[in-house]
């Protein structure tokens, strides 16, 4: 017997559910553009043979006086406005018709299949597959939606700004001027700084976590009593479990006012959002990053190493750093690789504790600003979507992409050799 | 001879030895041993500090925040006893709550203190007003609203007090700084009165819990971000959970093993390790500009958060997936079980334990986000608590942030606040992955 | 099968001239017990082969004498091993020293992840047995030869010690352990990983050694204990049945389970 009676009822409910649901899905997604473009027509020639900033403006008014939240009544808007309920009264109409009518066919369709002969639990096993396939594509698709939208993006900006100005430029300020007569209305778009300042506060980071996480690794696991590694090995744990908006307050209204005054005290002059205090407070959560990846890693150094070194009279200290690290060090490198792209993407505790001031400095007391930063400051507010500030953080976000994919990509292929070289 | 020479030599092991040659390899191990217990007992200590610098961290940060945060669970207000006079008010046991809404309870209030404190000239009644918050008058209004037949009669109300007050209150009074020079001479005589008088005490701050977002500090609550952060991982939950399962399913147990699959893996872990702000651009650029999801909802929120949890989940789900025996599918398969009886019978209930604690995590990493979510909006600031997921809100991280830039010492409290009731959200969903996975952590 | 109550050990476990002596030794792993009152003398130049059944104890045993079983924490041992009279499980004694006297080879080749220069130099360099590089020349190519390694690997010092074969690796990892100039080598079944061809070449090396060091080796083959060794002890279930001049002990057993043992009835 091929099918049970449950296998067909399963069938026809995927087969009735599934494709409606789907329409739906699609409708509710392409739906917008949709009714935003027939808007379009109906709004006052002035305003449609303006640029698209005000297009997009009058729209979003449009909207707001339809659903009643919207003040300022404006008459040339009411066409629209009321072409907007029409459709919108239209489309749930529409919608629901044909997905109920496609239930409908479907239900129709199916139920003149169920016969004896019909493999309904083959056919069913089918669709769950299929379904379980398109779940997986998801993840696809996300890189894809990610490589699109910021490469088309960045695309824009570099019409308007040439990629060598960007990427060798060494001015940045990104202030469109109010004028579009007005000289360097463009503002300018040199992003050496920026990349300055991120490398900048992840080498101070990296500085703090990559040796306190190595050695607390080593510490946990070759010396530390089963008592001690019970307790303290969460505890480190925790730190990595932080949100980063915590890490950027402690950075911004504990640590750098201490690094000032500290400075200060010493006739340093320090600035009130320096490097240093991002990169120290960056270094801390990345600590348990670096220490339970070189943690998997050491372990996975197999103890026959280790006996052969001990079974020479070699001290503990002398296996590990003779022995066990130099046979871990490709894991270590991928460790600490992915580390650095974790330091270069943070961007809470540099939004908080790091500046604006777009500085090309080495000095950790600074203020330097970095690229997630320019991206979260030249986001974070109004927008007009061609604006070459607008494009330029997308700009930045296709460097950081880039940068942070090969970082990860060429790690997890060196631990991964790492790992097999031990299997 | 050599002894000295050799315990103090930091020089390579060829250069200490310099002067052995004569001797036994005995004696020289035993020669180099000094060197090396010195080594040794450096080495550990160097990894001894590293663990608890670690832990001195963590202590600190924790110490830091609470101490600045736990002084909002309290709020300074005013005891008083008030005639809610109909005549002045202009309203009565029988108004709509239209009417009450629009009655002049601030002017109430002024008069009142006016009346009882009685101070001298303008610019004194301008300084006795500022210490009253402006919530008072909302305190007053709500009080009518629940209860009409109130009018005209005498209630005694906690009233609460301007932020400058509460902080000198909490803080500076109790530690004789008298003067914090937010308050001037006559207020803080006021206040001294009041203190003597009983008046003046703090209570519990229940607004802080169920307010929204104020400009008002003293007003200012985390109702709204919290239930706006409730909704967004409603959201991210019922996404990411099943799509991730799914996705770990077809990976661990149906995929053919062909290049396309080996893509779709390393695309995933390295999904995992791309910037959350990079998230943020793509949910601009894709679900806002095309798909034209409002900005600033929980459901957008959710979307761009599920993306980013998803990868996690499926590489935990997956592990999850590995750790079940193959004894158990090969008993399934030799009793005629097809494939996906298999899977969904046998080895996804196994499963489960390990993809829920992996989910866990993943909801409490998109818990404590904020970077993606300052992209696509949700910094609004947003008075009203969100209804539902497509009501403008904010989360809980982000009004941290949001906060945390404010100049107002009163702000700086309300953000250590909201980062203790953040942190032990995560302490509750940690500790349940914790007790889940010891619980269901069985080995076959 | 049981323990053997009152044991006492057949044959002859004493030796007039003892290099390393076990004098009522117990092993635990935390409960449970793995070595039951074992006394065995380890005569100097002489090759001891320990054999038995698997988990009969044997090479936990040789791993007491140079003091690995340190490494496990939850490993407890009694008794006393005295190594020229000295006892080496006492507080005072350090590893270090006590593991430059008494080497080891493993089951399994483990070359480090060095090249094979390094991999031999590894010991007289933590040791600071070399005062300079030629001396330290001097002592690869010396152990190497020891090995039967040199006229192989003389051409590519600086390869890696992983890119060589089973056997070499074994016989790199015996030069690695007699670089450091020790009295006793001890192996824990040297050959198990090899082919027939290498582990003839180790037999033949361990032969050699015999001159100059004392060894003791763990068997799981009966034919190699009797080609290489002089005396052959047997152990079973953790006790130490019974020891004698190994042509002894394979034509004309003493102990009945040493019998069993060698006719084959279990193993």
């Amino acid at each position: 017997m091929h099918s049970l009676p449950d296998h067909y009822g399963t069938l026809m409910a995927l087969w009735t559910g599934v494709p409606a649901l789907i329409l739906l899905m699609s409708w509710h997604l392409l739906e917008g553009p949709v009714i935003n473009h027939l808007l379009v027509a109906q709004l006052p020639a002035e305003i449609q043979a303006g640029d698209s900033a005000q297009i997009q403006l009058a729209i979003s008014k449009v909207h707001n006086l339809a659903t009643g939240s919207g003040l300022a009544a404006d008459a040339s808007l009411m066409p629209a406005v009321s072409h907007l309920a029409a459709l919108n009264e239209r489309t749930l109409l529409l919608n629901s018709g044909i997905a109920l009518s496609l239930c409908l066919i479907c239900f129709a369709a199916t139920y003149r299949r169920i016969k004896p002969e019909l493999r309904a639990r083959t056919e069913m096993e089918n669709i769950v597959n299929m379904l379980l396939l398109a779940s997986s594509g998801i993840a696809v698709l996300t890189t894809l939606g990610i490589l699109a939208s910021v490469v088309i993006e960045a695309w824009m900006f570099f019409q308007k700004v040439s990629p060598l100005e960007f990427l060798f430029g060494t001015t940045w300020s990104p202030q469109v001027a109010l004028r579009a007569d007005q000289s360097g209305s463009s503002g300018s778009f040199g992003a050496v700084p920026l990349f300055a300042g991120t490398l900048l506060i992840s080498s101070i980071a990296m500085i703090i976590a990559v040796p306190v996480g190595l050695m607390a690794a080593i510490y946990l696991s070759e010396y530390a009593s089963e008592n001690v590694r019970k307790y303290a090995k969460p505890a480190l744990e925790v730190l990595a479990g932080i949100p980063t908006v915590v890490y950027g307050f402690f950075a911004a209204l504990t640590v750098a006012p201490f690094i000032r005054v500290l400075g200060t005290d010493l006739g340093l002059e320090v600035s009130s959002e320096s490097a240093l205090a991002a990169g120290l407070v960056m270094g801390v959560m990345i600590i348990p990053f670096v220490s339970s990846l070189s943690d998997d890693v050491i372990n996975a150094v197999p103890q026959s190493l280790r006996d052969g070194s001990y079974g020479l009279g070699a001290t503990k200290n002398e296996t590990i750093r003779q022995v066990v690290i130099p046979a871990a060090l490709p894991g270590i490198v991928g460790a600490v690789m992915l580390a650095v792209s974790r330091a270069i993407g943070e961007t809470m505790i540099v939004a908080m504790a790091a500046g604006l001031a777009a500085n090309l400095t080495a000095n950790p007391l600074d203020s330097v600003t970095t690229v997630t930063v320019q991206i979260v400051t030249l986001l974070v507010g109004d927008q007009e979507f061609d604006s070459p500030k607008t494009l330029a953080a997308f700009a930045l976000g296709l460097v950081l992409f880039i940068s942070t994919l090969v970082l990860n990509f060429v790690a997890l292929k060196i631990v991964q050799k790492y790992r097999e070289q031990y299997d | 001879m050599t002894n000295s020479k050799a315990t103090n030599s930091k020089t390579s092991t060829e250069a200490t030895t310099m002067t052995t040659t004569n001797l036994t390899t005995r004696e020289k191990v035993e020669l180099s041993l000094a060197r090396r217990r010195a080594a040794e007992t450096r080495f550990r200590l160097y990894g001894m500090v590293s663990v608890f610098f670690g832990m001195l961290c963590l202590v600190v940060l924790f110490t830091d925040i609470a101490s600045k945060g736990t002084s909002v669970f309290k709020q300074t207000s005013l005891t008083t006893e008030i005639t809610l006079d109909s005549g002045y008010l202009g309203i009565n046991k029988d108004s709509s709550i239209e009417d009450i809404r629009f009655a002049n309870f601030e002017g109430l209030i002024k008069r009142h203190f006016a009346k009882s404190v009685k101070p001298k000239g303008r610019k004194a009644k301008r300084e006795l007003f500022k210490l009253i918050s402006p919530g008072a008058a909302w305190q007053l209004q709500e009080l009518v609203l629940a209860n009409p037949t109130a009018i005209d009669s005498t209630v005694t109300i906690e009233l609460l007090m301007d932020d400058d007050v509460d902080q000198w209150f909490k803080h500076d009074f109790g530690n004789d700084v008298v003067d914090n020079g937010r308050l001037s001479e006559q207020q803080l005589a006021w206040l001294m009165t009041w203190i003597e008088e009983g008046q003046l005490d703090s209570h519990f701050n229940t607004l802080f819990f169920t307010n929204g977002d104020s400009r008002e500090p003293e007003l200012a609550g985390i109702h709204g971000a919290i239930k706006g952060t409730l909704l967004t991982l409603m959201v991210t939950l019922i996404l990411s959970f099943p799509i991730g399962v799914a996705a770990a399913i077809y990976l661990e147990e149906f995929a053919p093993r062909n290049r396309i699959t080996e893509i779709v893996e390393i695309n995933i872990n390295n999904l995992a390790a791309v910037p959350s702000i990079i998230f943020g651009l793509l949910g601009m650029a894709i679900f806002i500009n095309i798909f034209g999801v409002a900005r600033s909802t929980p459901l957008l929120g959710g979307l761009v958060l599920t993306l980013m949890t998803l990868p996690t989940i499926i590489i935990s789900a997956r592990a999850a997936i590995k750790a079940v025996p193959p004894s158990i599918r090969e008993a399934a398969y030799g009793l005629g079980a097809s494939k996906n009886q298999v899977v969904f019978h046998h080895v996804l209930p196994l499963a489960m334990p390990g993809m829920l604690t992996g989910t866990i995590l993943g909801m409490a990493q998109a818990l404590g986000e904020t970077a993606p979510l300052l992209m696509i909006g949700m910094v609004a600031f947003v008075v009203d608590v969100p209804g539902f997921i497509n009501d403008p809100s904010t989360v809980l991280p982000v009004q941290i942030f949001l906060w945390s830039d404010s100049p107002e010492r009163a702000f700086l409290e309300r953000t250590s606040g909201a980062i203790l009731v953040l942190l032990s959200f995560l302490v509750v969903m940690n500790t349940t992955a914790v007790i889940l996975r010891r619980r269901l952590e069985r080995r076959w | 099968m049981q323990l053997i109550e009152n044991h006492k050990t057949t044959g002859i476990p004493l030796s007039p001239k003892a290099k390393l002596s076990a004098r009522n030794v117990d092993v635990f792993y935390g409960d449970k017990q793995a070595i039951h009152d074992v006394s065995l003398d380890i005569g100097e130049n002489e090759v001891i082969a320990l054999i038995g059944p698997s988990g009969c104890g044997k090479s936990t045993f040789l791993r007491t004498l140079n003091r690995m079983n340190d490494t496990i924490d939850i490993c407890n041992i009694k008794g006393e091993i005295l190594l020229d009279n000295e006892n080496i499980y006492d507080p005072k004694v350090d590893t270090v020293p006590l593991r430059a006297r008494v080497g080891m080879v493993f089951q399994k080749p483990n070359p480090f992840p060095k090249s094979i220069y390094d991999n031999v130099a590894y010991g007289p360099r933590i040791h600071g047995l070399a005062q300079s590089r030629v001396e330290l020349d001097e002592t690869v190519e010396k152990s190497l030869q020891r090995a039967g390694l040199w006229n192989e690997v003389k051409d590519r010092l600086h390869a890696p010690g992983t890119g060589l074969s089973g056997g070499q690796q074994q016989r790199l990892c015996i030069a690695r352990t007699i670089a450091v100039d020790p009295e006793v080598i001890l192996m824990d079944e040297p050959c198990s990983a090899l082919d027939p061809i290498a582990t003839a070449k180790i037999e033949e090396l361990i032969d050699d050694l015999r001159e100059k060091y004392t060894i003791a080796i763990v068997t799981h083959s009966m034919q190699q204990a009797a080609r290489v060794s002089q005396r052959t002890a047997y152990f079973h279930l953790g006790q130490l049945i019974e020891v004698n001049p190994t042509d002894q002990v394979f034509t004309t057993p003493q102990h009945e389970l040493t019998e069993a043992y060698i006719t084959g009835r279990f193993g």
